[in-house]
């Protein structure tokens, strides 16, 4: 099913032409509305009337995390805060969020987004939906709650964690369409398995996965474990949240909404757009969000994007899955997690020497992390009760930093390798 | 009285624990006392060695992570109560024990003990007249 076919299956030809107008309006909105934006385009001698296409967006500068940090909290909003109607946020380079902010028009066109997405799946205002992603600032919960309403459909706002009630809500209310993430996913099938309630008296039939990278043996496993269809949604907050992209029943690519999101694949190092087809840093332009539109902003996702048109009838542009990230982001449990912000925790407290290995696994379906730190000469001790007092500290710490739970790990003196270069402080064991 | 015990952190790997009684063999540095805790992740070995002070030189020289504490020891007869005594002592006095270890050799059990408040706990002793160790005493056993 296509909830806006006049759209989503449009000739690219008058796609374009929608981009064009879109484009034009969206640089003078910034232009006069976002200092930050006119800054720049001064700058780099540019004016809204230097843009008259979709090929000029070339022409506009980029838009990166930092950006959005050193404007934190709202210097990007092109609006006053009497239009905004819903903050967001999702974790820094630092210990500050990025913040986002929503018009009601902005939410309204992430519903509309979203809505692709659930039809697309075959979902629709017979399903009950139940939504295991975190409500909060996290923008997971709430976006795939209100694309479900706006299909129709009955919401079920679970929220993360609660496995036990979860297990109990999805059995008893019938939960045809699980949101979450695809590691939970394959978590709730282990303990639905546990609990012995009988597959057959579950109605669950798909699932939208998202908010953090999954290979296609993740979707067999999801698929055979649950016996549900597992559908990519892809999103992130800077640009709405889950639905800036979605797969349809040919799961052959995700299709991203570009007549609201445009999307570019460019050279991280060169910053040149790449040929069709060629894989590089995905970067999008709003066209028409109010709240605060970001130009060619660079989301560190490497993938690459396909032109053609679907089998599915759509004509959207699809986007491969994602490879990796041209930054050192780790994305832990859908948390956004930067080895800087381990790092700072580290360095502020004086009983640590600034060396340390952040180890991340998947034990069980779920991500963990392990931290190995060095303790100050002077901090050992010959306690082991001050030993674990100083392993909790740092662990309660790491944990209001980045909100996810740290497996701290004292080790000895000089044992975590020096490097004269650029010290590798991650290893990434997941298989992903 | 009062003696310099050393400990030593050390991550639950094999071969540390002889990694540590290799650099004190080379150091000629003997061993009179020994005792690890553990928890999952890592043990604290503490012992009474013949010279602490070029042992400590010595691991610190191997980068272990290694410290002093002053500990007191006594001696006590090898029978039945002998040690409920002692602690009553000081327990009756609000002194708490952090950690002790002991050995027993023939007639006599020397014991070392790591109180919360080491002077507190030398006045009780000597007041009660429990037989204090010399440091010297120790490290010679």
């Amino acid at each position: 099913m296509i909830w806006n076919e006049s759209i989503e299956c449009m000739d690219r030809e008058s796609l374009r032409k929608i981009q064009s107008i879109r484009l034009r309006k969206i640089v003078d909105y910034v232009y006069h509305n976002t200092p930050f934006y006119r800054k720049k385009m001064q700058e780099m001698g540019i004016t809204p009337d230097d843009i008259n296409s979709i090929d000029d967006i070339v022409k506009l500068p980029f838009t990166t995390k930092h950006d959005l940090r050193d404007n934190y909290p709202f210097g990007l909003c092109a609006v006053p805060m009497s239009q905004i109607v819903r903050i967001h946020a999702s974790s820094g380079t630092t210990g500050k969020p990025t913040v986002v902010g929503y018009t009601r028009k902005d939410l309204s066109s992430w519903a509309e987004c979203i809505s692709r997405a659930f039809t697309a799946y075959g979902a629709s205002r017979s399903d009950i939906f139940q939504v295991s992603y975190g409500y909060g600032l996290f923008t997971g919960g709430l976006g795939a709650h209100a694309g479900a309403e706006n299909i129709g459909a009955s919401v079920i706002p679970m929220s993360s964690g609660n496995t036990e009630k979860q297990i109990t809500l999805m059995h008893d209310f019938g939960s045809t369409v699980l949101c979450s993430t695809p590691s939970y996913a394959l978590y709730l099938a282990d303990a639905i398995k546990d609990s012995g309630l009988p597959r057959e008296e579950f109605k669950l039939k798909m699932g939208a996965f998202g908010a953090e990278p999954w290979t296609e043996n993740m979707r067999h496993e999801i698929e055979e474990k649950l016996g549900i269809k597992a559908y990519d949604i892809y999103g992130l907050s800077e640009i709405a949240g889950p639905g800036v992209g979605y797969e349809c029943e040919c799961q052959h690519g995700t299709h991203l909404n570009e007549d609201h999101y445009f999307p570019e694949i460019i050279d991280p190092n060169t910053l040149q757009p790449v040929e069709s087809g060629q894989t590089g840093e995905l970067v999008f332009t709003h066209l028409t969000k109010e709240g605060m539109p970001l130009l060619r902003y660079r989301t560190r996702d490497l993938t690459a994007l396909h032109y053609d048109k679907c089998s599915c009838g759509r004509t959207l542009v699809r986007m491969d899955r994602i490879l990796g990230r041209s930054d050192d982001m780790l994305i832990i449990r859908g948390v956004n997690v930067f080895p800087t912000q381990i790092e700072s925790v580290i360095l502020e407290m004086a009983e640590f020497e600034p060396h340390y290995l952040l180890i991340v696994g998947r034990e069980n379906n779920t991500d963990t992390m392990e931290l190995q730190v060095e303790v100050r000469s002077e901090f050992y001790s010959d306690e082991i009760n001050k030993m674990l007092a100083l392993k909790k500290k740092l662990a309660g710490r790491l944990q209001s930093v980045i909100g996810l739970g740290v497996n701290v790990k004292l080790v000895e003196p000089r044992s975590i390798e020096r490097s004269v270069g650029k010290a590798r402080r991650v290893i990434d064991n997941r298989k992903i | 009285m009062v003696a310099k015990q050393l400990s030593i952190f050390l991550e639950n790997k094999s071969g540390r624990l002889t990694e540590v009684t290799e650099v004190l063999a080379k150091e000629n540095v003997n061993l009179s006392a020994l005792c690890i805790a553990e928890n999952a992740d890592f043990g604290i070995l503490r012992g009474i060695v013949s010279d602490p002070d070029r042992a400590y030189k010595a691991l610190k020289d191997k980068h272990f992570a290694v410290n002093v504490t002053d500990v007191v020891g006594i001696s006590c007869p090898n029978v039945p109560g002998a040690l409920a005594k002692v602690l009553a002592f000081l327990s009756d006095e609000g002194v708490f024990i952090e950690y002790m270890y002991s050995f027993a050799n023939n007639n006599i059990a020397n014991v070392v003990i790591r109180p919360s408040n080491l002077d507190k706990c030398i006045e009780v002793l000597k007041e009660k007249k429990v037989d204090l160790l010399a440091a010297s005493d120790l490290y010679k056993l």
